[in-house]
Order: C-alpha cells, then sequence, then structure tokens
C-alpha cells in the first residue's frame, strides 16, 4: 500500500500532497516538513530510499523518492510494495505528466494542481496502483478533458473570453505582478 | 428580477479563479496569511450563491489551500453539493475536494450514499469512475456497508476500466466492512483470471494486500497464482504473485519446493532488476521456511548470495541498498553463507550514504563472533566519533550495544573492555537517551558478571570524579544514575571507596538542569561511608574514620537545602545517621550540633569516659562494642544483593486463591479471620439493615487487640513479600567478616589513548606469543586471576560467567507464551475462512434487506419518502431500520396470530437471532425496540400500507442487490424468491 504521495519543491513548499489514510490538515503539514527535512539533506549520488520517518509510517514504511530539477517525488509506502517498481512509478508519473502539460515544469504544477491530482487518480486509487501503462493514462485522460470541453460548451465562453482577458495585461494586474517576482518565475521555468 | 440574476452571474466572472488565487498568494509572500483569510472570506461569500459553477470554483480554491494546510473541513457540505452537481466538471471538482479533505469519521458523510450509489450507476464509465477514486480516499463503515453491493455489481461491468476500479475498490469496502469478504470473495477470484490484463493485476494487488495479513486464508489460492506466475509477463504482477508466495511458503512448505525451480529460472532469464530483486526475496523465504533437508537447497543459498553480492557491488546505490537488505534476510537462517561476504559489509560500513551504512550496520548482528567483536566495535567506535546525523548516531549506539550485550553476552570474552567501552561511550557526552543505554548497560554487566563488579567500580568511581570536576554532558547525567549505584554497590577496595565519597557528594551538588542521579549520589555516599566504616573496623582506625565522617557530613551541609526535593530529604537522612556514628565515634566533636541536648546514653558514655582513666577494661570494650554495633547496624541498612528479575516476573506471580480485590479492606475482614474479635458482632449486625453505610467505608476505630493482630497480619505478609527488606538476617554481632579484597590498585588509565584499544592489543599481541609457542601467562593474569588460561582455544571459551535469565515467582516457568498485545489492526476482522460454502444470511442481498439506506440525504429527496405516512410515525424515532423491521415483523405477526403476545415476544427474539446472527449491538437495540412495540398492542400494525410499504422497499433493493445476474424483468419472481429465501433463513421460527 501507498500510504501518501507528495510533491515539494526544493524549498519544501507542497505542490501535491496525497494522503491514502487520514491525517488533519496540522499532521499533513508537518509530514510535509519533516519528510522535505529527511530528504532534502541527501546527496544526489546515494540511494532512493529513506527509513526512518517518525510522523507517518513507522518501522513497516519506506520513503521512497526521486529528486528531479527543482522537484522532489515522495511516495511513502509499506513493505508490500517492491522499492524498485515504486521508482519506476514515479517515472511514469512524471512522464504522464510531462505528457500532459508538455515539458512539465514546476510552474505547471503551482497553477494546476488539480490537473496533477487527475493524472495521479488514473495513476494509483486509494493506495494502490491501478495502472502502470503511460499511453492508456494518457487516453483515459483525454477523454475525460474531452466530456469536459463538451459539456462546458458555449456557456463556458464567457468565463473563458474573462479569464482571457484577466490574462491580459491589465493594469489591475501589472500592479498584482510585483517585478522582483518575475526573475524567481524565470528561474522556476528551468525544468 | 431575471435581469438581477443575469447580472449577478456575470459579476460573478470576475471572482478569482483558482490561477488568480494561486497567483495572489505568490504575490503576496509577505502577508499571506492575510491574504489567504480575505480569499477565505471571498469565498465564503462565493459559496452562498445558488450558482454550481461559482460554488464549485469556490471549491477548487478551497482544495488548494487544503493542501496549504488550512481546514476545510466547515465547507464539507458544500463540497458535497459540488459533488452531486449533473456536470462532469462540477464532479471532478467535488470529488477532488472530498478525496483530500473528507475521512471516515467525516460528519454528514451518510448524505452522500445515494448520490454516490447513482455516480456509481451512471452511464458514463468516467463518473463512476470518479466516484470509486472518491470514494476510495474517505469510505466509512456505514458507506461501505451500503455501497458494498454497487460496487461488487460494477466488478462485473463490461468496461474493463471500472471492473480494475471497482477490484480495487473492494479491498477498501473489505477493511471497513469485514462482512462483505466472503460474500465477494468468489467474484474477486474469478477476477483474477479476467481476459483483461489490468483486471488480473488489480485483483492480484488486492489479493496479495489480503494476504499479507492473513495468510493461511488464501493457500487455496496458490496454484491460480502459480499458472499465472508462470505465464504472465506483465513485471507489476509478477513482482506482486512473488511477494504474495514469499508471504504463502511459511506456512506450506511444499509450496516453497515447487517455487524454486521456475523462480531460480526468472532469476536467470529477467533483466528487470526489480523483479530480480523480488524473486530472490521471496527464494529467501522459502529457503527459511523449509530450512534445509532438501536437495540443491545450498545451491539456491549460494545463487542468492552470489547475485546479492552482485547487487551490492552495482554502482547504482540503490542496488546497493536492497542486496543489504536482502542479504540481513539470509542472514537469519543461513548466518554462514554471509559471513562469507563480511570484507563486502565492512566495506559498506564506510560508503558516504547513510541509509546504505545503516542496512551495513543492521548486516553486523550476525557477523560478530568472539573473535572479532573488538575489532568491530572499536571500528564503530570510530565512527561514532565523527558521525553527524543523530539517527545514524542513534543507530550505531544502538546497535553497538546490540551486538555486545545479544544473547547474554554471548561474544564478550573480556567485560573489563566492554566497560571500558561503554565508559568511553559515556565520555563522547552524545544525548541523554544514549546515557539511558548505556546507564542499562553497565547496571545489568554489574548484576549478571560477578567477575566485573571490582573493576566495574573503580571505573564508575573515575566517572563520579570526572563528573564532580567539570560540568556533566548530557550523557554522564544519565550514566551517573547508573554508576553511583554500582560504585556504591559493587565496590570493594577501601581506597576506591574512600576516594568516591566526596566525588559523589560533589555530583549531588550538581546543578544546571534536571539530574535523576542526584539522590542516588547522597544515598551512594551514605552506602559507601557505612562499607568502609565496617570494613576496617577491626583495625583500629578511628581517626581516620572519625576523619571521615567529619567529611562526608561537611559534604552533606550544602546539599541539606537543596531545591531538589529528594536530594534534600536524603541529606538529612544520611546527616542523621552518621552524626549517630560519630557521636559515638567520638563525643563532643566539633562538627556534632552543639546545641543539641545530648540523649539520655550519649550523655552517660561521654561523662563515663571524660571521667575515667580508671575506667575496667570490660567497660572500655562494652564501648567498644556499642560502636560496632552501631556501624555494624548502620551497614547492615545496605546489605543483601540484587539480582536481575526475569522481564515477566511480575506477570507469573500466582494470585493467592484466597485474594479478593473487589473486597474491602474493612475491619470485618480481620475479624472473620479471627474468632475472639468484639468487632465482629457489630459488623455482623449493620450489615443485612444497612448494607449501604455499611459498605461504604471502613471505619477507622480499631481496638488495641485488633491493632495487633493487623500488625501481625502485616508482619506475615512482609515476610513473605520480596519487595521488603527482610529481617530474617540475625543482627548478631559476631556476623561473618565481609571479606576484603585485597587487591593492589592498577596502574593509573591512561585517558588521552582509547583505553579499550589495549585490551584488543594485549589480546593480539597474547595470540602471537601463543603462536610461539609460549606458556607466558596473558598481560590479564596479573590482572586478574580469570584469565589465566593455558591454551588460545580455552581462551575463547572461557569468560566469566555470565547469570542469565531473571528471578522469577516460585513455580513459574520463563516462556512466551503470553498472546501478542491486541492492536487495532482492522485486518484482524479480515480473518475469516473464505473456503466455508456462503451462508444464505450473509448474503449482501439479505443485508442490504435489513439496513435500508439510511439518512437519505437532503439532495435526493426524492428517493426518501418511505415511512411518514404510516400511523407509528409520530410515536416512533426517527430510527428509519427500527421502524422497518418493526413492519417485518408486524407482518410475520400477523401470521402467527394465534399465538399469544408473550410467545411472540419470544419467536421475536429468537427470529432476530437466527437472521441477524452477525450483528452485534445494533441488533441489540432492536430487539429493545421490537419487544416493547409488541407490548404496545394499541399500536400493533396490521395495517396493508405497510405491506405494500414493504414490498416497493423490496423492489428497490433487489433492484440494486441482486447477487444473481437477475434482470429487471424478472424482479418479482426474484422478489418472491426472496421471500422464499427469508424463510429458509430463519429456521428459529420453524423451531417455535
Amino acid at each position: 500500500m501507498i500510504k501518501a504521495i507528495l510533491v515539494f519543491n526544493n524549498h519544501g513548499k507542497p505542490r501535491l500532497s496525497k494522503f491514502y489514510q487520514y491525517f488533519n490538515e496540522d499532521m499533513q503539514q508537518q509530514i510535509i516538513k519533516e519528510t522535505f527535512q529527511l530528504v532534502s539533506k541527501r546527496d544526489d549520488n546515494v540511494c532512493n530510499f529513506l527509513e526512518g520517518g517518525s510522523l507517518i509510517g513507522g518501522s513497516d514504511y519506506k520513503l521512497i523518492y526521486r529528486h528531479y530539477a527543482t522537484l522532489y517525488f515522495v511516495f511513502c509506502v509499506d513493505s508490500s510494495e517492491s522499492e524498485l517498481g515504486i521508482l519506476d512509478l514515479i517515472q511514469v508519473f512524471v512522464e504522464t505528466l510531462d505528457k500532459c502539460f508538455e515539458n512539465v515544469c514546476e510552474l505547471d504544477l503551482i497553477f494546476h494542481a488539480d490537473a496533477a491530482h487527475q493524472v495521479l487518480d488514473e495513476l494509483v486509487m486509494g493506495g494502490m496502483v491501478l495502472q502502470t501503462n503511460m499511453a492508456e493514462i494518457l487516453c483515459r485522460l483525454q477523454e475525460q478533458n474531452k466530456m469536459q470541453k463538451a459539456e462546458a460548451g458555449i456557456s463556458a465562453a464567457p468565463a473563458r473570453a474573462v479569464s482571457a482577458v484577466k490574462s491580459m495585461n491589465l493594469p489591475q494586474q501589472l500592479r498584482d505582478m510585483k517585478l522582483p517576482d518575475l526573475p524567481q518565475a524565470i528561474k522556476d521555468l528551468k525544468f | 428580477m431575471a435581469l438581477k440574476k443575469v447580472k449577478g452571474n456575470f459579476e460573478r466572472m470576475f471572482d478569482k479563479n483558482l490561477t488568480d488565487l494561486v497567483r495572489g498568494i505568490r504575490n503576496n509572500k509577505d502577508n499571506e496569511a492575510k491574504y489567504i483569510a480575505q480569499c477565505m472570506e471571498e469565498i465564503k461569500i462565493e459559496l452562498r450563491q445558488d450558482n454550481i459553477a461559482v460554488k464549485a470554483n469556490a471549491v477548487a480554491k478551497l482544495t488548494y489551500l487544503q493542501m496549504l494546510g488550512y481546514d476545510i473541513s466547515w465547507a464539507i457540505f458544500n463540497i458535497i453539493e459540488v459533488m452531486s452537481s449533473n456536470k462532469f466538471t462540477c464532479k471532478r471538482v467535488g470529488y477532488l475536494a472530498a478525496s483530500q479533505s473528507f475521512h471516515a469519521d467525516s460528519e454528514l458523510l451518510m448524505l452522500t450514499t445515494n448520490m454516490i450509489r447513482k455516480d456509481l450507476n451512471a452511464q458514463n464509465q468516467y463518473e463512476a469512475g470518479l466516484a470509486l477514486s472518491g470514494l476510495s480516499c474517505f469510505i466509512s463503515h456505514d458507506l461501505a456497508r451500503d455501497l458494498a453491493n454497487d460496487i461488487m455489481t460494477l466488478m462485473s461491468s463490461t468496461k474493463p476500466y471500472l471492473r480494475m476500479k471497482a477490484v480495487l475498490m473492494m479491498y477498501k469496502v473489505f477493511l471497513r466492512y469485514p462482512e462483505a469478504l466472503r460474500p465477494a470473495f468468489p467474484k474477486l477470484k474469478e477476477k483474477l483470471e479476467d481476459p483483461d490484463p489490468g483486471v488480473q493485476s488489480a485483483a492480484v494487488n488486492v489479493v496479495c494486500e489480503l494476504a499479507r495479513k492473513n495468510p493461511k486464508n488464501y493457500l487455496s489460492l496458490a496454484p491460480i497464482f502459480f499458472k499465472l506466475m508462470t505465464t504472465s509477463t506483465n513485471n507489476w504482477m509478477l513482482i506482486k504473485i512473488i511477494k504474495l508466495f514469499g508471504a504463502l511458503t511459511p506456512l506450506e512448505p511444499r509450496l516453497g519446493k515447487k517455487l524454486i525451480e521456475p523462480l531460480t529460472n526468472l532469476i536467470h532469464s529477467t533483466s528487470a532488476m526489480s523483479l530480480l530483486y523480488e524473486c530472490i526475496n521471496t527464494v529467501i523465504a522459502v529457503l527459511i521456511s523449509i530450512s534445509s533437508g532438501m536437495p540443491g537447497h545450498a545451491a539456491s543459498v549460494q545463487l542468492c548470495v552470489q547475485k546479492l553480492r552482485i547487487l551490492i557491488e552495482d554502482s547504482d546505490q540503490n542496488l546497493k541498498y536492497l542486496g543489504l537488505l536482502a542479504m540481513s534476510r539470509i542472514l537469519k537462517s543461513h548466518p554462514k553463507s554471509v559471513q562469507a561476504h563480511k570484507d563486502l559489509v565492512s566495506a559498506c560500513l564506510d560508503d558516504k550514504d547513510e541509509s546504505i551504512r545503516l542496512r551495513a550496520l543492521g548486516l553486523l548482528y550476525g557477523m560478530v563472533s568472539k573473535k572479532n567483536l573488538m575489532e568491530i566495535v572499536k571500528k564503530l567506535m570510530s565512527h561514532m566519533e565523527r558521525a553527524e546525523g543523530t539517527l545514524y548516531r542513534d543507530e550505531l549506539l544502538t546497535r553497538m550495544i546490540e551486538i555486545c550485550s545479544q544473547n547474554n553476552y554471548q561474544h564478550v570474552v573480556d567485560f573489563e573492555w566492554y566497560i571500558t567501552v561503554l565508559a568511553e561511550l559515556t565520555e563522547m557526552e552524545t544525548s541523554a537517551k544514549h546515557g539511558c543505554i548505556i546507564a542499562a548497560q553497565l547496571t545489568e554487566v554489574g548484576a549478571r558478571v560477578a567477575d566485573v563488579r571490582p573493576f566495574a567500580a573503580r571505573e564508575c568511581g573515575a566517572l563520579c570524579a570526572r563528573v564532580a570536576a567539570a560540568p556533566p554532558g548530557p550523557a554522564s547525567r544519565e550514566v551517573l544514575y547508573a554508576a553511583a549505584y554500582v560504585l556504591s554497590e559493587y565496590c570493594e577496595e577501601e581506597e576506591v571507596m574512600l576516594n568516591a565519597v566526596s566525588p559523589l557528594l560533589a555530583c549531588a551538588g550538581v546543578g544546571g538542569g534536571y539530574m535523576r542521579a542526584r539522590a542516588v549520589c547522597v544515598h551512594a555516599a551514605l552506602k559507601l561511608c557505612a562499607r568502609l566504616l565496617r570494613a576496617r573496623r577491626d583495625r583500629n582506625m578511628r581517626d581516620q574514620d572519625i576523619e571521615l565522617i567529619r567529611e562526608c557530613l561537611a559534604g552533606l551541609r550544602p546539599l541539606l537545602c537543596s531545591e531538589d526535593m529528594e536530594v534534600q530529604e536524603r541529606a538529612h537522612n544520611a546527616t542523621a545517621l552518621l552524626t549517630l556514628v560519630l557521636r559515638e565515634l567520638s563525643p563532643g566533636d566539633a562538627v556534632l550540633p552543639a546545641e543539641e541536648p545530648p540523649s539520655a546514653t550519649g550523655l552517660l558514655v561521654e561523662h563515663e569516659q571524660s571521667n575515667g582513666l580508671e575506667n575496667a577494661d570490660d567497660e572500655e570494650t562494652l564501648n567498644q562494642n556499642a560502636k560496632e554495633d552501631l556501624i555494624e547496624e548502620l551497614a547492615q541498612l545496605f546489605d543483601g544483593e540484587l539480582k536481575p528479575v526475569a522481564p515477566k516476573a511480575q506477570k507469573k506471580v500466582p494470585m493467592p486463591p484466597d485474594l479478593n480485590l473487589d473486597q474491602w479492606l474493612s475491619r470485618d475482614r480481620w475479624s472473620s479471620e479471627s474468632s475472639s474479635s468484639e468487632g465482629e458482632g457489630e459488623g455482623e449486625e449493620g450489615g443485612p439493615m444497612f448494607p449501604a453505610p455499611h459498605d461504604a467505608r471502613p471505619t477507622a476505630q480499631f481496638t488495641p487487640e485488633e491493632l495487633d493482630m493487623l500488625r501481625e497480619a502485616r508482619r506475615q505478609e512482609q515476610a513473605n513479600n520480596p519487595h521488603y527488606l527482610k529481617d530474617d538476617s540475625p543482627r548478631s554481632y559476631q556476623q561473618d567478616d565481609i571479606p576484603i579484597a585485597e587487591i593492589a590498585l592498577e596502574v593509573p588509565l591512561q585517558i588521552h589513548t582509547k583505553r579499550s584499544d589495549k585490551y584488543l592489543m594485549s589480546r593480539e599481541s597474547s595470540s602471537k606469543k601463543k603462536k610461539e609457542k609460549r606458556t607466558t601467562k596473558k598481560r590479564k593474569a596479573k590482572k586478574q586471576d580469570k584469565h589465566s588460561t593455558d591454551s588460545e582455544s580455552e581462551e575463547w571459551e572461557r569468560r566469566p560467567a555470565v547469570c542469565a535469565g531473571g528471578e522469577l515467582p516460585e513455580g513459574a516457568a520463563p516462556s512466551d507464551d503470553e498472546p501478542p498485545p491486541p492492536h487495532d489492526d482492522p485486518h484482524h476482522a479480515l480473518d475469516l475462512d473464505l473456503d466455508r460454502p456462503l451462508r444464505e444470511d450473509e448474503l449482501l442481498t439479505s443485508r442490504l434487506q435489513q439496513y435500508p439506506s439510511p439518512g437519505v440525504g437532503l439532495l435526493d429527496k426524492k428517493k426518501d419518502k418511505p415511512a411518514k405516512k404510516s400511523k407509528n410515525a409520530e410515536n416512533d424515532t426517527p430510527d428509519k431500520p427500527v421502524k422497518k423491521k418493526k413492519d417485518k415483523k408486524s407482518k410475520q405477526r400477523k401470521q402467527s396470530a394465534t399465538e399469544s403476545i408473550k410467545n411472540e415476544k419470544t419467536e421475536d427474539i429468537l427470529l432476530i437471532d437466527g437472521v441477524f446472527k452477525s450483528n452485534g449491538e445494533q441488533l441489540k437495540e432492536d430487539v429493545v425496540e421490537n419487544t416493547e412495540l409488541t407490548v404496545d398492542e394499541g399500536k400493533t400494525l396490521k395495517t396493508e400500507k405497510h405491506k405494500k410499504k414493504k414490498e416497493s422497499k423490496n423492489k428497490d433493493q433487489t433492484i440494486s442487490s441482486k447477487k444473481r445476474k437477475s434482470t429487471k424483468k424478472d424482479k418479482h419472481e426474484s422478489k418472491t424468491g426472496y421471500e422464499e429465501a427469508l424463510g429458509i433463513s430463519t429456521p428459529s421460527k420453524e423451531v417455535v
């Protein structure tokens, strides 16, 4: 069983969190924090397994993670999962995200955490691996998105127009966009 | 009006959407909390809107905030609203929010039952899939019970996507609602051979999870899995199957033998590392289960170890880690074959990767022997010095202690070396936690190894001196606790005793944070003092004795007003005792409190003494005797050896047959035991008349006789009680002298070089000498006689006696027969016999019949209009299940109308018993309700209405819950069939 799936960046900011066992919000944040501390101090050339998370799991559980550019993908699993299998699964997850977002980067996850959740839901269900075939996952996702688009149809047009306008360089938008933040955003773009 | 609405909607378009929210948060890094609080307000306003799209937008934003750690449980109702929308887009948002924030104990979950059922049965497979995914995250017992049937139906859906999800979902249902396992199992088994590989894989996954906790119930599936293993090419599934076999083989060795061959083939053929690794793991499990006595058994072990060696030597750290992990499993059953790769393991100890070092450490446990223990510990000590992470340090220390102490110090030959190691570990001043572990070891070695006690006492003396000299670190603070005890308990050398008293008292005064050892130090100082006085009482050393006591009293003085209550108390005790002795030894001493009026005897003695040089000799000796007497008595306070107690000794103490813990400890008890008590009649008298006041409290008035009796009884009890100091040792003055160890003190210990190393060196050098055909005695021989053995082989064998186990109450045998402590693992409930044929009442259909969907939501009011019209609705509770059952009962009662009401009542109970055997509490409640209603003859309901209602209810249920694949056409037949089935399932009815 997979107990939790966490994605956070190099600074420990959560980008996606899925817990297959209930923890309240405070606990969730603590777990993310602890996991980040455990994972972030490890070099890139050490192994991807980690024991000793105190808040989540216990002796039977392991953290299996991969580090991609600015993001950590951490799976907390028990002994019924194959360690190398989970590493492959993380790879499938990231590759699927890459296909969905076309060259995925941290910003995609920041603004489209819901889409990332949808990908994850096709991959893992209730802590158990559902599908590992990427083509199959993509096909399922596309069909669902098609449904969503068909549904939106004409009625969503005004909303879309508004959001397009909002995304344009309105004065308000300019004020919102604090300039010092831009370099940061550009930095994030490098995946 | 319409215009207003349109306008409202239009305004809403300018609401923040999720992207705006994220952007806003990023732009308000400095006052994020304030910004989010503001957004929360907006969200709350949006949630009040009628437009479902607006609500969905708000819920989407809430989901994001939930990830950031904000509690959104207040919005549960709104989330349910969004989930119940007809639009897939909104549903997706709603279910995502639900899966992130709901949990099994969420309130209002019952509102979702019918909505989820509707979604599960939706035409579009993605809607059902969405519901399944969401439900898997928050399914509760009630939801599992009510939806089990729908999910089971989905397991035979025509769409593989849904079958796959439904199969996985069933595992969650089983966890929450174990009763579903048996009825659903045949179908699950069927899915193991589903044409779709995804469904197959999901079924394997579920069975693996189930079998992991209760493997014995799934042995019958082994042939199917065996077939799958030999035919399938899906690595993901193969891994699961092979893992499952790993869990099954310990229960069925024959299976293991069959597995070895295909697994070996897989090991040779596969290119996938993950599969290879799992194969090795399962082979190991097989090897453990069959242990030996199989041809080619050694070859398999060899193959595994070889392959693992390749993994460990790989440059990929992951493989290295897993190789070590698997190696540790082999270690348990085949330590020999692992020991051959010792070089590899010690190389891994130096790896830069902490995970790998930890794994290698775990392996060391099985690799130590008497010969290499010192070397390995030396290496670990050097690691200990440079280790930076606390986790690694912790692990190092516990491992080190573990490998040394394993199997009752099996591998430790030289305990002086071990004590030195402990002392050095203390000097590293790591943490208080480590201090506790070291302290425990110190006491244990002291208690178990008698030979090493003098040395341990010396080391502890050194430690106390060190603590007294400089402020102690966290570890020393804890170790001092044990050190003070060991020192005072086992010290035999006068000089060590003498030198330890004042450091101990200084330690008791050490401030700077809590230190539990302080009070122990005071106690230890007094103990040492008393023992020292007794040890040298034969030699006329009065001056030194007085000096010693003065020194002690001086040391105690600052402690008399210590801020630690315990220290203060003990310091007062010690001062009082020592003053007493001092007064005997040197009356009128300056240290004695002057203002205190001397006691009568003291005065007398003093006068006689000061007056008389002419005093007779016998007077003198009498006086001498009195002093010795006092010293002896003081020392006797600390006599007796503490022995190790077995861990379960307390539990094994047999309960005295006459012990009644519920009885009051009142005077009646004592008076009833002796016939000649006067209070007896009184007690008897009050008993029957006024039971309450009599029982309430024992009165505290005792006659002198009774008091004597009580005292005697108490004395008896204490004599039999191991926790009281026994007074059976005769307090004679002629008690045997304590043997005084006349041991020349050792060469002073060098601190700067590693002290423990010298044992290793001496061992090496001695073994070299031995090889040169020597007969020179080892260096250790001059210190203690215990190691002066002749041959080398004997030297490894000969080691100080270590007393094993511990004391147990008489008649109790050490055993591990205690059942494991119960824990709330949901898998316990899933330990069911799956091969037994299903009983009729176990079918999920009948269960649903008993439990109509509870609390049908506010959102789906249409479906829920059952009992409102019935006559009894007014006087009934809103508890629907009860109402329904009542209806059913009433119908049945109609059939047996001739019987009396009383008979009916019992019948009902039996009937219920028969039908709902497996229902605990709810059943009981229902029975109560039901019988009450039966008595209420005015409301016995025999109206047609109820019958109809029941029928319609039946209809509903049969549609959704038919296990047999009944189409909607034969609804009526199936309904009647069900009625019959109900009759069959209630045999108790016929009986009565």
